[in-house]
């Protein structure tokens, strides 16, 4: 070819009399396993549930590199809450948490179902995530804001956003709050401390510092908090937003979601060599946590503390849930051909709602009929929801948002332009 | 010549200028060891080696960047951003660096890239797996830009875009990855075992750059079009019965300008489309050149049907999709004008 460089084709001998070193070469990361190898988590340091210990939320980020390294945790494999983090919730709050996550995972069943029966074109699923969006939705006050990715649908579900109204938008029907102009699960509910979700990765993490920086600004006592996973670190935004929470101490929750794959990416490319997620914060002197993301009361005890930080105007907090994605990426996406199958089976920190179902019988709050009866009204629930989200509509059946909805909204006034192409559309 | 699709095309493009050239990498989100969303890079990396091909972190500032980096030490880069929906994180990159390099370092640096990228709409993918923005970089002096509308295009001009000194766009319509589409999508595709065009040689060739194809010769019009919107045109041809000449530039940046004045003034007529937004399109690029080389030729007004200037809607994808209908309607009136 004739613009090849020469430096590119130095041979490896020329090499050799260059440097006493040898020649370089490059390191790309692997998982573990692929399909066909046996999964192994071994090499997964699991502190033991209440080793970690909990310090005062003024403390001083320097004090507590260390947490950046580790996993807090509160319940034991016995299913008892151990430890300084554990005692942040009642019953009735468990309870409920229970519910929200079974609720969750229901739901996500029944619209991957609506999906493959065509109701719509596309769905996400939580299932071993259900934890963290419903856990850390309790530790927030009403006015605060979220801005979310597309898994954390439990921020909804346990805020009480109504189940039919989520059903409307994913199946584009002549209820969809969004008009039918957003792909579905890209919700938004400013009521419900939703921003609205964008589908580009990382770009809302900063928009959630400026969001806490403006309540600042306006000495208002609302904080913001901000979410993106493990993959979606590695955009610049991401860099971003740490750097400007860490230069204006904004009130915001930096949450990143570890599910170590980011579609057939295992998270160490986006990991590299820092160890963990969490030690991102520490360059920027922020305050950084790992936390176990399968742990109803580990999140939620962690999440409060990040977000008394934040009320307290002492500033941003970096969180790292740890936990794993058991499904497929979404209903595009097919995890057998880059993962082992039985590798979510085999993941350590066991399964949020199984793990809070246990501590909740272990406490003597909650038993297997009960959970058993729970399970059934949570899905006449989600099904009655159903029916009236698809009484208005799914996708390609039934009530549609209309044509004219497609040209309203892009401008607070239409301009000229806009109009005359909506008539040309005939609408 | 075997039968490919798109998809099996691209990868054939790139597998051959691996093996012939070892200075050429393929990297980006998911395309090592699974290959790409799309499946474009699968099995390359099994066959080169993960020095060769790999998965690159979440960045695509970061993806185009360091393909920068690695052109301006003597490689050539062809990486893939996932959708091109997710380009403008990379865009900084591209217009400010990529584009200017020769220029400004004097030919001391170059830039032999390729981005490749998924695009336009289609697939119900909502306002993230549908834009077009390809006048986003025609307006880029430093750029090439290319849009293939079948596997044999796509091998030939991928492979000419990788040899290419300097950077090349490299958008891939991909409701055709598996079958030339025509808009009518409550039809089913054909799929491209059936096409003529899914014939494609298995070892090296390239189509080269800045040469437009002649898809269907007529007398009555001349349709410019590019990517998808070459099947929306035949569909369309065939459909009025109006004997249009249709055009698929497959390069906009080098243009065939010749080939189009051409047409145009035998034809006196021309119906742009694309399924880019109208306002500053490449249409708008293409129509004053027709009008600035053809003026006395022209019988009518130039048309231009495109997609709405709205962001890409999820629901409403076909009401806003320029489909065979909205193309035939601006042909009749054109023939009338
Ligand atoms: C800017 C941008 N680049 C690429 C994508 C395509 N994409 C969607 S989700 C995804 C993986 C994200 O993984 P992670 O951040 O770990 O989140 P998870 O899906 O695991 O919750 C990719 C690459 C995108 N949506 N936006
Ligand atoms: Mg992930």
């Amino acid at each position: 070819m004739a613009n090849k460089v020469s430096l590119a084709n130095r041979n490896r001998e020329e090499i050799g009399r260059m440097t006493e070193h040898g020649p370089l070469s490059l390191h790309v990361p692997e998982p573990e396993v692929r399909p066909g190898g046996t999964p192994d988590f071994s090499n997964v340091p699991i502190p033991k549930a209440g080793s970690v210990p909990r310090p005062e939320v003024d403390v001083d980020p320097k004090e507590i590199r260390d947490l950046a390294y580790s996993i807090i945790r509160v319940l034991n494999r016995e299913g008892e809450a151990v430890g300084p983090w554990a005692g942040t919730l009642t019953d009735e709050e468990l309870l409920q948490g229970l519910r929200d996550m079974m609720t969750l995972r229901t739901f996500d069943a029944r619209m991957l179902m609506a999906q493959r029966q065509g109701k719509t074109s596309f769905y996400m699923q939580h299932m071993g995530e259900e934890a963290v969006s419903c856990a850390f939705r309790k530790a927030l006050a009403p006015g605060d804001m979220n801005f979310p990715t597309y898994r954390q649908a439990g921020l909804l579900i346990a805020g009480g956003y109504p189940m039919v109204d989520m059903m409307n938008q994913i199946f584009s029907n002549e209820r969809d709050p969004l008009k039918g102009r957003q792909l579905p699960v890209m919700y938004s509910s400013k009521e419900h401390g939703f921003f609205s979700i964008s589908g580009n990765l990382t770009t809302q993490y900063i928009q959630a510092v400026g969001w806490a920086m403006a309540s600042a600004i306006r000495n208002d006592t609302r904080i913001a908090a901000g979410w993106v996973g493990d993959g979606a670190t590695a955009e610049s935004d991401f860099h971003a937003a740490l750097v400007f929470a860490s230069t204006y101490t904004a009130p915001v929750v930096l949450n990143i979601v570890n599910n170590q794959w980011a579609i057939s990416t295992f998270q160490g490319i986006a990991r590299g060599g820092s160890g963990t997620f969490a030690a991102r914060g520490l360059g920027f002197g922020i305050p950084a946590l790992r936390v176990d993301g399968n742990d109803y009361l580990a999140v939620h005890a962690v999440a409060k503390w990040a977000v008394e930080r934040a009320r307290r105007n002492l500033g941003p907090t970096l969180i790292e849930y740890v936990t794993y994605r058991v499904g497929a990426h979404s209903t595009s996406d097919d995890p057998s051909a880059y993962r082992p199958k039985e590798e979510s089976s085999a993941w350590p920190l066991g399964d949020p709602v199984l793990r809070l179902k246990n501590h909740l019988i272990k406490r003597g709050a909650w038993s297997e009929e009960r959970h058993k009866q729970a399970e059934a009204e949570i899905l006449d629930a989600v099904i009655a929801a159903q029916k009236e989200a698809e009484s208005h509509g799914t996708l390609h059946a039934g009530g549609k948002p209309s044509v004219r909805d497609m040209f309203e909204g892009v401008y607070a006034e239409m301009p000229p332009h806009l109009r005359r192409q909506r008539q040309e559309a005939g609408v | 010549m075997a039968r490919m699709t798109m998809i099996e095309a691209i990868r054939s493009a790139m597998d051959v200028s691996m093996a012939r050239d070892d200075t050429v990498v393929v990297f980006g989100e998911d395309v090592g060891y699974f290959g790409g969303v799309f499946r474009c890079t699968q099995g390359l990396q099994q066959k080169y080696g993960k020095t060769r091909c790999f998965d690159a972190p979440i960045s695509e500032s970061g993806i185009v960047g360091a393909a920068i980096g690695m052109a301006a030490y003597g490689l050539r880069p062809c990486v893939e951003v996932q959708f091109a929906d997710y380009v403008y994180p990379a865009y900084d990159q591209i217009v400010s660096e990529a584009a200017r390099l020769r220029y400004r370092s004097n030919g001391e640096f170059t830039c032999p890239i390729v981005v490749r990228m998924p695009t336009g709409g289609g697939i119900f993918g909502g306002q993230t797996h549908s834009q077009s923005p390809e006048a986003l970089f025609t307006h880029v002096s430093g750029l090439k830009v290319v849009v293939p509308s079948n596997p044999y295009d796509a091998k030939g001009l991928l492979i000419a875009s990788i040899e290419d000194p300097d950077p090349v766009i490299f958008l891939e319509p991909k409701r055709l990855y598996n079958g030339p589409f025509d808009g009518h999508h409550e039809r089913p595709v054909t799929p491209w075992s059936k096409h003529p065009l899914g014939e494609v040689p298995d070892g090296h060739f390239v189509v080269p750059l800045g040469k437009a194809s002649v898809r269907r010769e007529g007398s009555d019009l001349t349709i410019l079009a590019y990517g998808t919107m070459v099947y929306v045109a035949e569909a369309a041809a065939e459909e009025t019965g109006i004997d249009a000449e249709i055009i698929d530039l497959r390069t906009l940046l080098p243009l065939d300008l010749d080939t189009i004045v051409a047409s145009v003034k035998k034809t006196g007529r021309c119906v742009i489309v694309h399924e880019a937004t109208l306002t500053s399109g490449f249409g708008a690029e293409l129509a004053a050149l027709v009008q600035q080389y053809c003026f006395y030729n022209l019988e009518g007004p130039i048309a231009r049907v495109t997609g709405w200037d709205t962001p890409y809607p999820h629901a409403q994808e076909w009401e806003y999709f320029p489909g065979p209908a909205r193309l035939g309607q601006a042909m009749r009136e054109t023939m009338e004008a």
